[in-house]
This record gives C-alpha cells, sequence and structure tokens, in this order.
C-alpha cells in the first residue's frame, strides 16, 4: 500500500537541475516510488498529475514536493533525505550572514567585483534582463539559455555593439575564454586556433578532434544559431571575428556556421576577407564539408599531420573490416600518426594510441555477440534511428548517413522546463528503450565541464539491453584527452556494453549508414 | 577591436543553473553567484516590453543623474497661502488623493483639525459634517510641490519651509514639525494640538522667517550628509540633523527675535524630529528633478494616506499605482498596540524615494531596536536595497559600509525582478481621529503599486515602439 504525499513551500527558489538531483537522491532511497521535486511551473504540475498526484493550487515561484513511498517509516527518512539536501541548497543560496546575502542580479554582481564575464543560465524568458545587465555593466556575456525571442537577441546585440562588448548566444553551449570553460566545455589545451561557431556542439567536435591531433585553442567564442540569420545579421560573429583577429594568442580562425542567410552570407565573407589572420571556414549543410573535415583542414594549414580518429569497434555485429571502417582509413598510416598523436600530456594510461589497439585486439572474430548479429543481417529494409543531444551533431549526421529518423533532444522543443540533454539523459534513454529490433541506433555522448559527470554509468546498461534485443548501437563520443569524465574510460565503458564508438561524428555516420545497408 | 575578456584573468557572474557555476568552481575560476528568483508573478510579459524599450536606460541615466545632482537648499520660511495654490477652503493632504468617505481615522482628525485651525467650523462635530458633505477641497500635497508627514494636512494659514534646488531650479515645500505625542499630522485635534499649531503660525514661523533672511541659503545636501555619518537615516531619527540644525540657526534666532529666541530654541530642541521636515523638503524637490523623463522607471514618488500606498513614476507623469496601505510591524508606545494602528501614512517615505530612511538604515544603528531588529538586519536591510536602486548616493554615505554612499533610486522593473520591496521606516498613527501616535517601525508597500506601475510603462513601451516603426 503505497502512500502519497503532497506539500507545497513558498518562498523558496532552486534551479531545475539542482531539484532534479534532489528528486533522484530521494527516488534512490529504499521505498521510494516517485519523488518529484520541482518549482510548480505548468510543466513540472502536468508531470506530477501524470504520475497521480493530487495537486492543490500553486503558483509558478512555489517549490512543489511530491513523494509515493511504500509507508509511513520510508516517509519520515524521506523527509529527512529532504531536507537534508534542500538545506545544503539553501547553503549555498544564503552565504554567511545575512549582510553577505549574495546578489540577486547580473546588475548587483557586476557592481563592486571585477567581474570579466557573465554566464546566463536562467530560463528563456529571463535571460534578456540578466544579460542586459551585463552588456549594460561593460561586461561580455555567455547566453548558455534557449526560448530566447530573437527581438530581445537583437535588442542585446546592437546594445552590445554600442558598448564594445560581446554577445554570446543564446543557446550558446560552448565556450573556451582564456582556458576557461564556459557552459557545455571541454578540457582543451592552450593554442593557435580561435574559434567562432554558431553551434556549440559543432565547436565541441572540431576543437575536441583538434586536441586528439595534438592542437589547442585560444579561444572558442560562440555566437548562438541564429546569429547569421538575416534577423540578427552576424552581429555577433563580426565581432567574434574582429576580436579573434586582434587577439595576439590566435593565429588561425576557424569558423563554424549553419548555412547563412545569402545576404549575411556576403557581409560575412568581406569581413573574413579584410582579416590578417586566416580562416579556415566549416559551413555546415548540405553539399558542405563536415566538422570532420574543417578539423582536418585546420591542421593541415597548421602544417600538423591527420593523424587516424580514434574508434572502439563493436563486437556485435561481427567486427568490421578495419579497411572498410572511415575512421580508420588511415590505420594503415598509424604508425605515422603516433607521432602526431603523441598527445604529450595524456595522463590515462591507454592514450588514444591506446584505444587503436584495442581496435586492433578486439578485432578478432568470433566474440560472444557475433551470434546476434547473425539475426539482423539480410532484414531488408533496416532502419536508423539517431538520438542526439548535439544539434549540429544531429543535422552533420542525418546528411553524412542520408536516411533514418533523427531526434535532437537538445531542440527548445525537448528542453522547455526542463534540463539539457547532456545533463539529464532521461528522454534519450526512454528514445533508445523504445527503438525495435532491427533498426540501428547512432547517438553522441559529449564530454566535458558542465555535462554529465559519468554518462555511461546510465547509458551502458541501455546500450547493453538494446544490443540484446537485436539492435546495433553506434556512439560518437566527444570529448578531449583531458575531459574529466576521461576519454578512454567512457569509450571502454560504452564499447564494453557492446556500441561501437568513434571520436569523429561524420566517421559514427558513415559507418551506422554501412550497418544500416547491410554492407558491414 | 579588442575584448578585454580575451587578455585578463576570468572572473565570472553566473546566474542561472547551478551545475554551470560548479564546473568553473572545478577549474577554479573566481566566480560571483547571483542569487536568482523568477520575478513576480505575472511580470513577465510587461517585464520583457518595458526591459526592450530602447529608451529605457538612457532615460534612467538622464533622471537618476537629476535626482544625484540637485542641491537643496533651504532658502525661507512661509504662509502656505502666500506660494501654493491653496483658496481658502482648500486643504493638502498625504499620498495619493483621497476623498473623505475613504479617509482612514488620522486623516480624518488632521482634516477636522485643519478646519477648526482656519475657523470653518465651530466644533468638531460640525467639522466633520462639513467635510463629509463636501464642503472642504482636498488634494495631494505632491500635486503642488509639497509634502506632509503623516496625515500631511496642510492648511493656508501654515507656515512651511521653502527649499530650493540650486541646480534645476525647482522648489518644494514642507510644512514645520509640530513635536510628537498628540499633534495634528497624527490625527489629533484637542485644544492643545491647535494652540500649539497657533503659536507656529504666530511666533516660530516668522522668527523662522526672519533667521533665514538673514543667513541667507543653507545648505542641506551638506546637512544630511553629516547627519547620516553621525547615526541619522533622516526618516526615524532625526536627532543629529536637529543638531546640526540648530547650531547654523540659533545665532541668527537671537539676532533676528532677541524677545522670542528662547521660546523658539526651547521648541526646537524639545523635537528630535524638527527637521525631519526639512529633510523631506529637500528629499521632495530632488525627486521632482527626476520627473517627466519619457521611458524612465525611476520611482519619483511614494505616498500614503492612511488608505493607499501609492506610487509616482518619472515615465509615467502624475499618474498614481496604488495598493492598500499595510499595517507597520514595529514597537509601541505605552499601552498601545498593534490593534490601535492605523494602516501606513505620510508623505515621509519621500527619505526612501530619495535614498534615506530605512533605505539608509545601516547609518542608523542607534534605532535598530525601535524598528524591530538587530545591527545586522539594518545592514541587511541597506544592503538589499542596492538590489532595487539605479545608483548610490555621492553625497549621502554610510560610514558601517566604508562609506558606500546611499541606495538611491528605485527602479520598478528591479523591484518586480527581484521581489523585493522598498524598506520603508515609519512613525504609526492611532487608527481613531484624535488619538496621535502609538509607535513607529516597518512597512512594506504593496506589490501592486509596483506591478500596475510596471504594466504602465509596458502599455506604454509598446505604443513608443509601435510608432517608431
Amino acid at each position: 500500500m503505497s502512500t502519497d504525499v503532497v506539500r507545497i513551500r513558498t518562498g523558496v527558489y532552486h534551479d531545475s537541475v539542482s531539484l532534479m538531483r534532489v528528486s533522484q537522491a530521494l527516488t534512490a532511497l529504499p521505498g521510494v516510488e516517485v519523488a518529484v521535486v520541482a518549482m510548480a511551473t505548468e510543466l513540472n504540475r502536468d508531470i506530477a498529475t501524470e504520475l497521480g498526484f493530487d495537486l492543490p493550487q500553486t503558483g509558478p515561484a512555489d517549490l512543489l514536493i511530491a513523494l509515493r513511498s511504500s509507508g509511513p517509516d520510508v516517509l519520515e527518512s524521506a523527509d529527512a533525505e529532504l531536507e537534508r539536501l534542500l538545506t545544503g541548497l539553501a547553503g549555498r543560496t544564503t552565504g554567511a550572514t545575512a549582510a553577505e546575502r549574495p546578489p540577486r542580479t547580473v546588475r548587483a554582481a557586476a557592481r563592486g567585483h571585477g567581474a570579466t564575464l557573465a554566464l546566463v543560465s536562467v530560463p528563456g524568458p529571463y535571460a534578456f534582463a540578466e544579460a542586459m545587465d551585463a552588456v549594460e555593466a561593460g561586461l561580455s556575456v555567455m547566453i548558455f539559455s534557449d526560448n530566447v525571442p530573437v527581438e530581445q537577441e537583437v535588442l542585446l546585440k546592437r546594445r552590445a555593439g554600442e558598448l564594445d562588448v560581446l554577445v554570446m548566444g543564446p543557446d550558446c553551449g560552448t565556450a573556451v575564454i582564456g582556458g576557461v570553460g564556459l557552459g557545455f566545455a571541454n578540457v582543451l589545451r592552450p593554442g593557435p586556433v580561435g574559434v567562432v561557431a554558431a553551434s556549440g556542439t559543432g565547436a565541441q567536435q572540431v576543437t575536441c578532434l583538434l586536441d586528439l591531433a595534438g592542437v589547442g585553442v585560444s579561444h572558442v567564442l560562440g555566437v548562438g544559431g541564429r546569429d547569421l540569420s538575416a534577423d540578427v545579421g552576424a552581429l555577433s560573429t563580426l565581432r567574434a571575428l574582429e576580436a579573434l583577429d586582434a587577439d595576439p594568442a590566435t593565429e588561425l580562425i576557424i569558423l563554424i556556421s549553419k548555412p547563412p542567410a545569402p545576404e549575411v552570407a556576403d557581409v560575412v565573407r568581406e569581413a573574413v576577407s579584410k582579416l590578417v589572420t586566416p580562416v579556415v571556414t566549416a559551413l555546415l549543410g548540405p553539399g558542405q564539408g563536415d566538422l570532420t573535415a574543417a578539423a582536418e583542414t585546420a591542421l593541415r594549414t597548421l602544417g600538423v599531420p591527420i593523424p587516424a580518429w580514434p574508434s572502439w569497434p563493436s563486437t556485435v555485429p561481427s567486427p568490421p573490416d578495419a579497411t572498410r571502417l572511415p575512421g580508420d582509413s588511415a590505420a594503415s598510416d598509424a604508425s605515422g600518426t603516433s607521432a602526431a598523436f603523441g598527445v604529450p600530456d595524456s595522463s590515462g594510461p591507454p592514450g588514444p594510441p591506446g584505444a587503436l589497439e584495442t581496435f586492433a585486439a578486439s578485432g578478432s572474430p568470433g566474440s560472444p555477440g557475433a551470434s546476434d548479429a547473425s539475426d539482423s543481417p539480410g532484414s531488408p529494409g533496416r532502419t536508423l534511428r539517431g538520438i542526439y543531444s548535439g544539434g549540429t551533431l544531429c543535422v552533420e549526421a542525418r546528411l553524412i548517413a542520408g536516411t533514418g529518423e533523427f531526434t535532437d533532444f537538445g531542440d527548445d522543443a525537448y528542453t522547455r522546463g526542463r534540463p539539457h540533454p547532456m545533463i539529464d539523459p532521461s528522454l534519450r534513454l526512454e528514445a533508445l528503450a523504445e527503438v525495435p529490433p532491427g533498426a540501428v541506433v547512432l547517438l553522441d555522448v559529449v564530454l566535458g565541464h558542465g555535462a554529465d559527470p559519468d554518462p555511461s554509468v546510465r547509458l551502458a546498461p541501455a546500450i547493453t539491453a538494446a544490443v540484446a534485443r537485436g539492435v546495433p548501437v553506434v556512439v560518437v563520443l566527444v570529448g578531449s584527452s583531458g575531459d574529466p569524465q576521461g576519454l578512454n574510460a567512457q569509450a571502454e565503458a560504452l564499447h564494453a556494453a557492446g556500441a561501437t564508438v568513434f571520436t569523429s561524428n561524420a566517421r559514427a555516420a558513415g559507418y551506422a549508414a554501412d550497418v544500416v545497408a547491410n554492407t558491414l | 577591436m579588442t575584448l578585454p575578456m580575451l587578455s585578463g584573468e576570468p572572473e565570472v557572474i553566473t546566474v542561472g543553473a547551478d551545475v554551470l557555476g560548479e564546473a568553473l568552481d572545478a577549474q577554479a575560476v573566481p566566480r560571483v553567484r547571483v542569487d536568482w528568483r523568477p520575478p513576480m508573478p505575472g511580470t513577465d510579459d510587461d517585464l520583457a516590453r518595458v526591459l526592450a524599450d530602447p529608451r529605457r536606460t538612457g532615460a534612467n541615466e538622464t533622471a537618476v543623474g537629476r535626482l544625484l545632482s540637485a542641491r537643496p537648499q533651504l532658502i525661507g520660511v512661509r504662509p502656505a497661502h502666500e506660494v501654493l495654490d491653496l483658496p481658502k477652503g482648500t486643504f493638502l493632504h498625504a499620498g495619493p488623493p483621497i476623498d473623505w468617505e475613504r479617509a482612514s481615522g488620522p486623516m480624518r482628525g488632521a482634516l477636522i483639525g485643519a478646519m477648526l485651525l482656519e475657523g470653518l467650523a465651530a466644533d468638531a462635530e460640525e467639522a466633520g459634517e462639513r467635510l463629509a458633505a463636501g464642503q472642504a477641497r482636498l488634494d495631494s500635497c505632491h500635486h503642488h510641490r509639497t509634502v506632509g508627514p503623516m496625515a500631511g494636512v496642510v492648511t493656508p494659514s501654515m507656515w512651511m519651509f521653502e527649499v530650493r534646488d540650486a541646480e534645476h531650479g525647482g522648489t518644494a515645500y514642507c510644512s514645520l514639525n509640530e513635536g510628537l505625542g498628540k499633534v495634528l499630522r497624527y490625527g489629533a485635534y484637542g485644544p492643545e494640538v491647535l494652540e500649539r499649531l497657533r503659536w507656529m503660525g504666530e511666533v516660530l514661523g516668522p522668527v523662522m522667517r526672519a533667521t533665514l533672511d538673514k543667513l541667507g541659503p543653507l545648505d542641506l545636501t551638506s546637512l544630511i550628509a553629516q547627519a547620516l555619518q553621525m547615526g541619522d537615516e533622516l526618516h526615524n531619527r532625526n536627532r543629529a540633523a536637529t543638531s546640526l540644525l540648530v547650531r547654523e540657526l540659533a545665532p541668527g534666532i537671537v539676532d533676528a527675535s532677541p524677545g522670542h529666541a528662547a521660546e523658539v530654541l526651547r521648541f526646537i530642541n524639545g523635537n528630535d524630529h524638527f527637521f525631519l521636515n526639512a529633510g523631506m523638503a529637500a528629499c521632495k524637490v530632488s525627486t521632482d528633478a527626476a520627473r517627466n523623463v519619457p521611458g524612465s522607471t525611476l520611482v519619483v514618488a511614494m505616498a500614503r494616506n492612511g488608505t493607499d500606498f501609492g506610487i509616482q513614476v518619472s515615465g509615467l507623469g502624475d499618474r498614481w499605482f496604488t495598493g492598500p496601505a499595510g499595517v507597520p510591524d514595529g514597537l509601541y508606545l505605552g499601552a498601545y498596540g498593534p490593534a490601535d494602528a492605523n494602516p501606513d501614512i505620510g508623505d515621509s517615505t519621500i527619505t526612501e524615494t530619495a535614498g534615506l530612511g530605512g533605505f539608509a538604515m545601516a547609518a542608523a544603528p542607534a534605532i535598530v531596536r525601535f524598528v524591530g531588529g538587530d545591527v545586522s538586519d539594518a545592514m541587511a536591510a541597506t544592503r538589499s536595497m542596492y538590489e532595487i536602486t539605479l545608483a548610490e548616493h555621492p553625497a549621502y554615505q554610510i560610514p558601517g559600509l566604508d562609506f558606500r554612499g546611499t541606495p538611491v533610486g528605485v527602479d520598478v522593473t528591479l523591484v518586480a525582478r527581484t521581489g523585493l520591496l522598498p524598506t520603508v521606516n515609519t512613525g504609526i498613527a492611532g487608527r481613531v481621529a484624535g488619538t496621535g501616535q502609538v509607535g513607529a517601525g516597518l512597512v512594506s508597500p504593496p506589490a501592486s503599486a509596483f506591478t500596475s506601475a510596471l504594466a504602465a510603462l509596458a502599455e506604454v513601451a509598446g505604443h513608443n515602439r509601435a510608432s517608431a516603426m
């Protein structure tokens, strides 16, 4: 017999990610069936109602606590744990004494502090106020929030132009400023490449590949996915290009852009032509090069050898012929690239070269899953299911695979009122569980600061389950050798779960398409 | 173009998801964490429109710049009928406009006293009947460049402080302070009240006028600045300011009127709040300088009439935005208690509007108990007001905050964003007409006054944008 308890608290606020962690911790307690601890927004109310909780009137600024447990004893311990967790959150909120409360707006925070920039990740409808505070205080700002109206974006960027600061975003997922990673940011070594990116995961893919080739970055400046639209007119792209051109640490600029509006393309082209620093442009879209090709062009421009991009081939289905694996097209010169690959400060053994060895070692036939594979090859009409967290990676994979059903779970439609899939994999895990036998799954796992601290923990069992029911899983793992999650550890855990793992999205998509076409 | 952030050591302000801030902590990057909450309920759309008004930033800079650059000087003391458009039978009162019907006890008491003082009724009963019959014309002090403490009733025969803004040329008026206890401004109208008022008209006013005529303008900015450093917050504590004023005036009073000097000085010295009214006029003339800047979201008046709490906003002309006046929370005199308290009343919130009073609470540790708290509460009250104000006063500084300027210039959008309401110190009037003061404390303005002003700003911002297209 389960017991429901619903409580409402007023006058407290915590962000959705923090509360999600509290909910998860409570649900993990023995005897707790469901725990919803969330701000009482419409979405969260719907979730609780769907779970069968009976809710009183609330306002969006109220904290909703809904618990279902096996009995009153459990409830008591859950309550104690909830108190402990919420107090922990509040502790960060109130600081030492009443007189030293933290500022309540960016405007107040910018007064009397030596801040150099602001990172805004409040819900989209409220981002404008905080970002404008930063701009008007003379600070550049990164707007991680999405769902920000385009007219507000234009206002912010115009004002930034007047005040000589840069607006990165909205919906800017990553930036690296002077070695500091903001948002979802990989740990990148310092180096000569400056990146201007209209796409966060696009920038992460390119800079991680550069990292695997031993090349670092000066700065990565995100501009937001709409910056090159006719509405926004590349306001931030132009400023970012200019700033990197003036930056002594930047020797090469990579411009990562979605296909711009035609009139905007002309403006950007002209701006690029005036820069002193060489620019490699990665235009994403049909008929354009992919991100991996852009990274390779940059390496060529810098005179750095292009390595074989690490990959961990699956044992299920039967291991592909090494020569057919796009990622391993350079396998023949693997010995030659290992020098370029010499990732000097790669800490964890085995480093990426070890990954190649893993590849070779697992390339033996007769691995346990081989029998599963025999079910699917030959079955006609295999489909490809793309389950992505990175928008640009999703688009790129779809273009390269040329087939399949792709969903970008990082899209606004899936993040309204809930954390980004790089933090909370729940929606993607549900989608993965629903893929029918015979289909092939392609998904991305993005590492770095801000992302899930150990994504394979929840993903690996789901992959094992998928593979077990005859769904081959292909993973593109976007990460650098220095990322806190451990690139190799994650790759190996996903690989051990039965996935084929690539570090290049283009290679992963090509491989997945081959599996679908039964050529593997 | 160069971006300073690309070359300097990064220090990041974070607002929103803690996980992103923690990622910076993991990189040992110094950061300032904003304790963000959603704005006041129902303000999302209005905030978005007002914040997007391209005039807003410049307009607020202009408006608050005028408020800060005002140089109030006490230039004279004159009868109200000489300087104000105040014909016989017209009375000014505190707060937004109100009629007899909706007036609270102390407001009615003060109006009855005004009728008696001006000889318009033989007794209180007749005065009440005439007022109820609409035989006196009532109007807001604020509509006449005037402010009045508590009931704030001004009659033609009363003498007024005249304060001139030497920078912008404006003038503002406030009556002379009667002292504490049973006084007209708290709604008392007994014989002793009327007798004192008559003496003030016959002796105090003329002596003060003669004194100031001799002394010339008295700089109130510097006097207020000194008083803040001597423990006044200039609303509920005016002891230092009054002492400083007496020091300035005493020789002049003796010169101007040797015969009355002793009783005049005894009267002023006997009332720690004598300076309050001059300070209020100084605040009024400063905030009036900030009026009528199109697009500005700066609050230029906060005032209560004992029934409604109203605000006026620079970009919205003379419109009032009101909500129900709350009952102050504080300490009570003698046997009085909260049941005896009238809802919030008076124009003295002009001090908070100009960055004094509750906003300068950290300067006045001596009275923190009187307004219900300890010294750290006072510090916190002032610090929290920096969240909702546009500027810090260059002259009004708080020693206990390392001489930081007081928080000045309430911005309606910041109130809506933070949900923080202005901290207001106030006296508490008895709810029954004729009672007088029953205590003093703190009061919170109604949020609806600010949200309705925000809605009006949003409407104006929308019109402005539409006409620009």
